[in-house]
């Protein structure tokens, strides 16, 4: 039991019904199927399974082979496997077949008479010798002779001499008989995942509010977060494009801070994102371009953490604000090494400075620009020279004060050098 | 109803309301930084995973002073604490000089009509340790957002607001009022009764 096959008889039809909202009717009129899109969602399913050993052949049409022999001691022994193997499936929107055989051609010829078998070594020949020809996978002109000669199954065929086989029949015959017992392995071509994601989804009506997009936008980030963990990446920024009849696309890039790869957040951020824009004209298609996809860090969480079942991550909660807020919404704060107080604090992103020791005491909130204080106040304390900026430009002479208002309130602020008129509010000692 | 009753069922079953706590049921507790006033508070402090609100006169009278001793506290601890929409540019110094980390400490800047939602986002993340807002004309139904949320993510929630809010009711679990000269009176704490006298917080150290 080293081979999956995956069968994926209704292929064409299911990409294209994946593209359509629920509930979907596999019965419904007028789906037509579009090479294009089996193509696409064939590389897709190929990726999703990439994530589950790292030897996946799409050799044989409409199906998908993959080696789990080495993947036990991680999904699991194979009833493990197939559920989740199905369960994904499922959700991915495809009718499946699936069945585990010791060799990958073997999984495939049996895939195409059974759902959901798994035999070992011990087993393989008597499931093989119960397939019918018509059904071994052997070429038509083969399969003909074959019947006409009076074999239905291929345990009457296998009983037959090698010799007989190979003068009555083309060569490619008995290699295929052969590969199905496991007594020759013929190479198979192994998948490769590419380094950029791209999807698209065309709509066969013109779409005009952004919540009739969250279907599609669901669609294409599950897509995603699928191709991001079979190559366990993630992704930092990508880009959707909204194509429109008879104009350019418009674009809407989405950055993160730190690599993700989660469904539904990505889903989350790219929704808050379309939110916000307003778009040009209707849309016919949606687009989503990754190009860059760096190595995915997961967040380490302490196992004793005790903070509550339902908690965002910090990481999450940032993107969230971000998405809604603006990008740079979100800012760290950090003290930096310059006296002039509009220039001592600054968003953390540059190098962190350590607190002078004799300083004198500093108000918690500093005005945007200092404003003429009026009224009568009374001297707490002061004044206190800074002197300090001849060197860029921004010369700052001023003498502090703290000073406190008729109202009681605690007041930092500043006079021309040598002066106490006038006073200029800079800071409330909150 | 001719039935006695046993006193101690209805009290387990917290139909009868006492007027005071028989005894402090918090255990976790943010201390205020003035000993006098976390004495009188039935919670020891700043009431845990609920919404406080810290209600001022004028900028500049010790309203932050309130806060800045829990605040330095939990970023100390590694608590991560978010500012979200502060009325001015927070000066770094005069934060560090008073324990805050400031690795800990992050900025959220909303517009005005965003403030709540931000704010409601990151008390119910439970990624903060503290949230400090200062929501715009907030509504009954706005503040009881904030609590639920503040409940929700076992967050301290601080909301700072206007003197004149202190006539209409709120449903944050401790109203502290700040007069200027740094006298502060509690409105209403829950779980007992609001002390009459107010205290004086200390005075700023450098």
């Amino acid at each position: 039991m080293r081979w999956a096959c995956l069968l994926l008889p209704h292929l064409a039809k299911d990409a294209v019904l994946r593209q359509q909202p629920e509930p979907r009717d596999p019965a419904a009129p007028g789906v037509k199927d579009d090479p294009a899109l089996e193509v696409a969602a064939r590389d897709m399913l190929a990726n999703w399974a990439y994530g589950f050993s790292s030897q996946v052949s799409l050799k044989f049409p409409r199906a998908i082979v993959l080696e789990i022999g080495a993947s036990h001691a991680l999904f699991g022994d194979w009833p493990c496997l197939e559920r989740r193997l199905r369960s994904e499936l499922q959700a991915l929107g495809f009718r499946h077949r699936i069945v585990a055989a010791p060799n990958p051609f073997a999984a495939r010829v049996l895939a195409n008479v059974h759902d959901g078998l798994g035999i070992g070594e011990a087993h393989l020949d008597t499931a093989l010798g119960q397939v019918p020809v018509a059904r071994s996978g052997l070429p038509a002109t083969a399969r003909a002779t074959l019947e006409r000669s009076g074999l239905r199954t291929l345990r009457e065929v296998f009983a037959l001499s090698r010799d007989s086989i190979a003068r009555r029949f083309p060569a490619g015959v008995l290699r295929h008989l052969d590969a199905l017992r496991g007594l020759h392995a013929p190479p198979l071509p192994w998948f490769q995942p590419p380094d950029r994601f791209e999807a698209r989804i065309e709509f066969d009506h013109e779409v005009e509010s952004s919540h009739a997009l969250w279907f599609p936008l669901r669609r294409l980030t599950a897509d995603l977060a699928a191709f991001l963990g079979a190559r366990d990446g993630g992704v930092q920024r990508f880009v959707l494009r909204f194509e429109h009849e008879c104009r350019a696309h418009s674009e809407l890039a989405i950055g993160l801070l730190a690599p993700e790869r989660d469904a539904g957040m990505l889903f989350e951020i790219a929704r808050n994102r379309l939110d916000a824009l307003r778009l040009p004209a209707a849309v016919r298609g949606l687009q989503l371009v990754a190009s860059e996809l760096p190595a995915f860090v997961p967040a380490s969480r302490d196992l004793f953490d005790a903070r509550p079942q339902q908690a965002v991550p910090w990481e999450q909660l940032r993107e969230r604000l971000r998405a809604r807020l603006g990008d740079d919404a979100v800012q760290g704060i950090a003290l930096q090494a310059d006296h002039r107080p509009e220039l001592a604090t600054g968003d953390g992103t540059g190098a962190r400075a350590v607190l002078p020791s004799p300083l004198a005491l500093r108000p918690a909130w500093l005005l945007p620009r200092p404003v003429p204080l009026h009224g009568a106040t009374t001297l707490l304390a002061g004044p206190e020279r800074i002197e300090s900026g001849w060197w860029d430009g921004g010369d700052t002479r001023r003498d502090y004060y703290v000073v406190e208002t008729r109202e009681g309130q605690c007041a930092w602020a500043f006079a021309p050098p040598g002066e106490t008129t006038p006073l200029m509010l800079h800071g409330w000692f909150a | 109803m001719g039935a006695a009753l046993a006193l101690d069922t209805l009290i387990d079953a917290r139909t009868v309301w006492r007027g005071q706590p028989a005894s402090v049921p918090e255990v976790a507790c943010h201390p205020t930084g003035c000993m006098a006033l976390d004495r009188a508070l039935p919670a020891g402090g700043w009431p845990p995973s609920a919404l406080s609100e810290v209600l001022f006169d004028a900028d500049g009278v010790g309203e932050l002073g309130l806060v800045l001793p829990l605040l330095a506290r939990l970023t100390r601890d590694g608590g991560r604490v978010c500012l979200v929409a502060p009325p001015y540019r927070v000066h770094a110094a005069a934060w560090m000089q008073a324990g805050v980390d400031m690795a800990c400490l992050q900025r959220v800047d909303a517009p005005a009509r965003d403030a709540a939602w931000a704010a409601e986002q990151c008390l119910r993340s439970g990624a903060c340790a503290a949230v400090v807002c200062w929501p715009h004309r907030a509504d009954d139904r706005t503040l009881r957002r904030l609590h639920v949320a503040a409940g929700t993510g076992q967050c301290v929630g601080i909301a700072f607001r206007d003197a004149r809010e202190a006539r209409n009711p709120s449903p944050a679990a401790l109203r502290l009022q700040v007069h200027a000269g740094r006298e502060v009176r509690v409105l209403k704490c829950k779980g007992g009764l609001a002390p009459a006298r107010s205290f004086q917080l200390p005075a700023r150290a450098a």
